[in-house]
């Protein structure tokens, strides 16, 4: 028996389009019978996760919290993805983009004017794209895989962190704690930005989603990280260098992961302590591709994303599940979006006895 | 009865040889996970699922373990092959988490990060699901098997004083290392990993080997999981390995995809994690530990580097790496 | 504990804002007062968030129906805690225990949304007119140890696993060493901060580290049992932390530090029900029934175990203070003259260690 893969001659935009909804009704579905198999309420479980996040108002400003991030950290990501560049250490870009933002506030903490918290914001955006650099150059320099280079770099920001924030810019009045000191006013983002209750960095998110669409779908920069990552020897007869591209998609993504961290920071923590990395550097990847690489449905499939984590917490006060609740429905839904991505663009074929059967039959 | 002091070179030497015990405790899962990733690897996939395949392993064991050290079933065969049965449920429980990934990667052609992701997702939730039931629980560590009086002698606690673990991990480097470079079946996983369209059209099933040496993978996180659960803090408790699995990932990295190497480096983490301790113990701290801590991944991207430097700008990754194979029908 | 339902959830998210000064009514007299947790780590960890759950639990068992108590685990300590916590506020829970340092902004953020529900926020330093902070004088108990480690110590060598350096560490640290230095003034405590506050592979290798290096006694500030997995295997004698982990080290367990909440949440349950709460910070120790300390090993002489037992009673009723002077810390300089005791606001930041710690 064999099983193959065929690409399909058509791709159907009603699959396309209705295959995301087909995983998470799927991963309800399994998640469901996973935890009444557990003992728990499994389909009271499934509706707090899904549902009650988007049922129930007073939680949206807690899904956004969480998907303004993820939308901006996968945008960025996306356009590497595209031309074939992965990205793996933006969770250390992330980290780096809140360091950048806390040195400027740590400097001008004394200060006041409205030119600190733009100040904050653009170092914040350095900070994350010079930690992508790195992994650029050693990859056009020396062709390392950038999996592995990112992801190490990830490691070392982590630790850049734990060392900064307890020692050199511990707050002299946080009573030893590892965390720096609170924002000021000036350093802080309006929390009520046009009267609604949602953190400043979801209209970026928005914003500049459609950006990332306009310039994805209809500038030369776009087709030519396009054709890099499909087509490289095309690419390079038409003039389109592949190390340019792995440079430019390297420091955007690590550009917007560092605006994600500094957002986030001057957001409402506003602080930096040892409990910042949450994790939303991976989380991102995920929603890249649940995404699939396309700005709109990144920014659709960060709202999902961001549902079931706030979902997750709900449930552990309603239904008492434990906290790895959470994780487990993520790895699920990514599980299914990933196969019904792929079964959609391609016919799953098993060939039952032997070739020469299938010949003479 | 507490430490003996011994003459000045007595105790010195006693303290190398119980250094040199904590070094191979914090060496030996490392080793054993980056050593099954990196037939993984050298078969041309990415399996970044490390971490949550090392929980598997971990919380299977510790169950398995645990059951057989139940009173009602103690005094028979069950009883005393434990933990042995422990050690091959987690290989089995790794495995098995690994072949979620091998069937997104392999079979349907996912994008290898993102499944890999999953996994470290999938196999910390499920352990931690699992787990609830058998925390505060402890079990006997399952240590050294020779008799006691080796272990009197400073030179029979250097050889014989680990856990079977611990001669297994060193045994399957070396089998690995043989079976890449001296047998025609590993030589075909590699020529797998390298070009797996010229493979393919030889005759060698890419998939098949792949899912073989996923598993394979997988089997050995979960051994090197159990090792956490099982001889170093005969415990449960959720996400207890602590990141270790990154670590094995960064190790396959700076050992350039050599067994020989893997081993060498493997010991130099371990050595260097443990004289940070005794550093700090005895109160020197001349650099911030932070930066000790950072030290394997900064060395994994050097080498990286030089080695791709040497290469002349190829790196020596295996070229398929990551790469999904889907054969044109 | 109540069961709530998509419907419930979405009646009382529209309801409440009109209902409140009804609700408020009706908490304090008829219907059962919900009380929330938010939980650091897992109440599977049989460290710190162990011992927060065993109050909760104690703490409904104690107030019988008039009390009912929900909690969330594993909440990070960053801007996700903030809608945990806003979750428990917009239920119903009227009293809410937020059991870590890292929810101290977020706490008080929530607690200016909910002027009428009380918030406590545990080892924090911030307080509002509805948020009052709590901790525990933990180091009272490492007095005991430290004092019979000093007392049974054969090589003058001791072992303290510590976490961060953080006050609370290191008046932990200090509390031990002053202890066990006035049983054996030669006697050294080595030091070791592993930087996370679990990770049992890493304790148990600092723990090795620290017996090869010559401690028989070894203390732990982190959070899992590793450390007492190693004394009982290197035939070393260890303390238990925040629980009794002596089925772990059936030889080495001596005694242990019992983390225990019970008594300040039963206390502050009472006093929302009766309506006589007020915000403030409270650091309870031994006197209040907050710490406690282990059955000792079977092992320990009785004579020693009488000297811990003393310890604790001087704790109780406020003749015995570990930190009273003169003290001087690791470079010699006198930090307190001789006779006086450390004032709560000098402890409650303290960042130095006394001589006699290594590392």
């Amino acid at each position: 028996m064999r099983i193959r893969l065929e690409k399909r001659r058509e791709l159907s935009r009603v699959m396309l389009a209705l295959s995301p909804i087909g995983a998470v009704v799927m991963t309800m579905i399994v998640g469901a019978i996973i935890f009444a198999a557990l003992g728990y309420d499994g389909p009271r479980a499934v509706m707090e996760i899904f549902f009650t996040p988007v049922l129930a108002p007073y939680k949206w400003p807690d899904v956004a919290t969480k998907a303004a991030p993820l939308i901006l950290i996968a945008l960025g990501l996306t356009l590497g993805n595209q031309a074939k560049v992965w990205n793996i250490g933006a969770e250390g870009q992330y980290l780096l983009g809140a360091l950048g933002g806390a040195g400027v506030a740590i400097l001008t903490k004394d200060m006041h004017g409205p030119w600190i918290l733009p100040l904050m914001i653009v170092a914040g955006v350095a900070a994350g794209a010079l930690w992508a650099a790195p992994v650029a150059w050693l990859r056009n320099r020396y062709g390392v895989n950038e999996i592995l280079s990112s992801l190490m770099l990830v490691y070392v920001a982590l630790q850049l962190l734990n060392y900064l924030v307890t020692g050199p810019w511990k707050d002299p009045n946080g009573q030893n704690f590892p965390q720096t000191a609170p924002y000021t006013p000036d350093q802080k983002l309006p929390a009520d930005l046009f009267g609604l209750p949602f953190p400043p960095g979801l209209y970026v998110a928005f914003a500049l989603a459609l950006a990332f669409w306009l310039v994805m779908a209809r500038s030369e920069f776009g087709l030519g990280v396009r054709i890099v990552g499909e087509a490289p020897k095309a690419a390079r007869y038409a003039g389109y260098r592949e190390s340019d591209a792995v440079w430019s998609t390297m420091l955007i993504s690590g550009a917007m992961a560092g605006l994600a961290g500094v957002l986030e920071t001057t957001t409402q923590s506003g602080q930096l302590n040892l409990g910042f990395p949450s994790g939303y550097g991976f989380t991102a990847i995920i929603v890249s591709f649940l995404g699939r690489l396309h700005p709109l449905g990144i920014v659709l499939a960060g709202i999902v994303l961001a549902i079931s984590y706030v979902g997750g917490q709900v449930a552990q006060t309603t239904v008492h599940v434990p906290s790895a609740t959470a994780g487990l429905f993520q790895a699920m839904m990514l599980f299914f979006i990933l196969a019904s991505d792929v079964l959609v663009r391609r016919r799953l074929r098993i060939e039952w006895g032997s070739r020469t059967a299938a010949a003479r039959a | 009865m507490g430490f003996s002091h011994g003459g000045g070179k007595g105790m010195s030497l006693d303290l190398i040889i119980a250094a040199l015990l904590t070094v191979v405790n914090i060496t030996t899962p490392i080793l054993l996970a980056a050593t099954g990733e990196l037939v993984v690897e050298k078969s041309g996939v990415l399996n970044l699922g490390v971490e949550g395949m090392m929980l598997c392993g971990a919380i299977a064991g510790f169950a398995v373990a645990f059951s057989c050290s139940d009173p009602d079933v103690a005094d028979t065969w069950l009883g005393l092959a434990g933990p042995w049965l422990g050690v091959v449920a987690a290989a089995a429980a790794g495995a098995a988490s690994s072949l979620l990934f091998g069937f997104m990667a392999l079979t349907l052609g996912a994008n290898q990060v993102a499944s890999g992701l999953a996994l470290v997702i999938f196999g910390t939730g499920i352990s931690s699901l699992i787990g609830t039931s058998f925390v505060g629980i402890a079990i006997q560590p399952f240590d050294s098997v020779f008799p006691e009086s080796l272990a009197e002698h400073p030179i029979g606690r250097v050889l014989f004083g680990y856990s079977p673990i611990v001669y297994f991990a060193f045994f399957m480097v070396a089998a690995v290392g043989w079976f890449l470079n001296k047998t025609r079946a590993g030589l075909v996983l590699r020529a797998v990993g390298e070009n797996d369209l010229s493979a393919h059209s030889i005759g060698y099933s890419v998939i098949g080997v792949r899912y073989m040496s996923v598993m394979f993978g997988g089997a050995m996180a979960g051994i090197a999981g159990a090792y956490f659960s099982m001889v170093i803090t005969p415990l449960w408790a959720e996400r207890m390995t602590a990141g270790r699995g990154w670590i094995a990932l960064a190790l396959v990295v700076f050992s350039g995809w050599r067994a020989g190497r893997l081993l060498g480096g493997a010991y130099f983490f371990g050595l260097f994690m443990t004289l940070e301790l005794y550093a700090k113990a005895s109160g020197f701290s001349f650099l911030p530990s932070q930066f000790w801590a950072a030290m394997p991944y900064l060395m994994a991207v050097i080498v990286l580097a030089v080695m791709s430097a040497r290469n002349k700008g190829g790196s020596q990754s295996p070229a398929c790496l990551g790469k999904p194979f889907i054969p044109d029908a | 504990m109540t069961i709530i339902n998509r419907r419930h959830l979405i009646k009382s998210a529209g309801a409440a804002a009109l209902a409140a000064p009804f609700i408020n009514r009706v908490a304090l007299g008829d219907e059962p007062l919900k009380v929330g947790f938010i939980y650091l780590g897992p109440v599977g960890d049989y460290g710190w968030t162990w011992a927060h759950e065993k109050g909760r639990k104690e703490m409904v068992a104690a107030l019988g129906g008039k009390v009912t108590a929900d909690y969330v685990e594993n909440v990070n300590e960053d801007q996700s805690a903030t809608p945990v916590i806003r979750d428990l506020a917009k239920n119903g829970h009227k009293l809410i225990f937020t059991t870590s340092f890292g929810y101290m902004d977020q706490t008080l953020a929530v607690a200016k949304e909910f002027p009428d529900v009380k918030f406590e926020h545990c080892t924090g330093f911030k307080r509002a007119e509805n948020v009052a902070t709590y901790n525990n004088r933990f180091h009272q108990a490492r007095a005991v140890m430290g004092t019979i480690a000093g007392k049974l110590t054969k090589t003058g060598v001791i072992g303290y696993l510590g976490s961060f350096k953080v006050p609370e560490v290191v008046m932990g640290v200090n509390a031990f060493t002053l202890a066990a230095q006035k049983q054996n003034p030669d006697v050294k405590v080595k030091l070791v901060m592993i930087d996370s506050w679990f990770d049992p592979a890493k304790e148990s290798a600092a723990a090795e580290t620290l017996a090869n290096l010559g401690c028989d006694f070894i203390t732990t500030h982190t959070d899992s049992p590793a450390a007492l997995q190693v004394c009982e295997k290197k035939k070393i004698f260890g303390f238990g932390q925040g629980a009794d982990m002596s089925r772990f080290a059936p030889h080495a367990h001596e005694t242990a530090i019992l983390d225990i909440w019970s008594p300040y949440y039963i206390s502050r349950a009472k006093a929302v029900m009766e309506g006589t709460w007020k915000s403030g910070d409270s650091w309870w120790g031994v006197k209040e029934g907050s710490v406690r300390i282990g059955p000792y090993n079977k092992s320990l002489p009785a004579d020693v175990a009488a000297m811990g037992d003393k310890i604790m009673a001087g704790w109780a009723d406020g003749s015995y203070e570990v930190f009273t002077g003169p003290i001087a810390d690791q470079s010699g300089k006198e930090r307190l003259a001789a006779g006086k005791r450390m004032e709560d606001k000098d402890l409650a930041v303290i960042d130095w260690y006394v001589k006699g710690v290594e590392g």
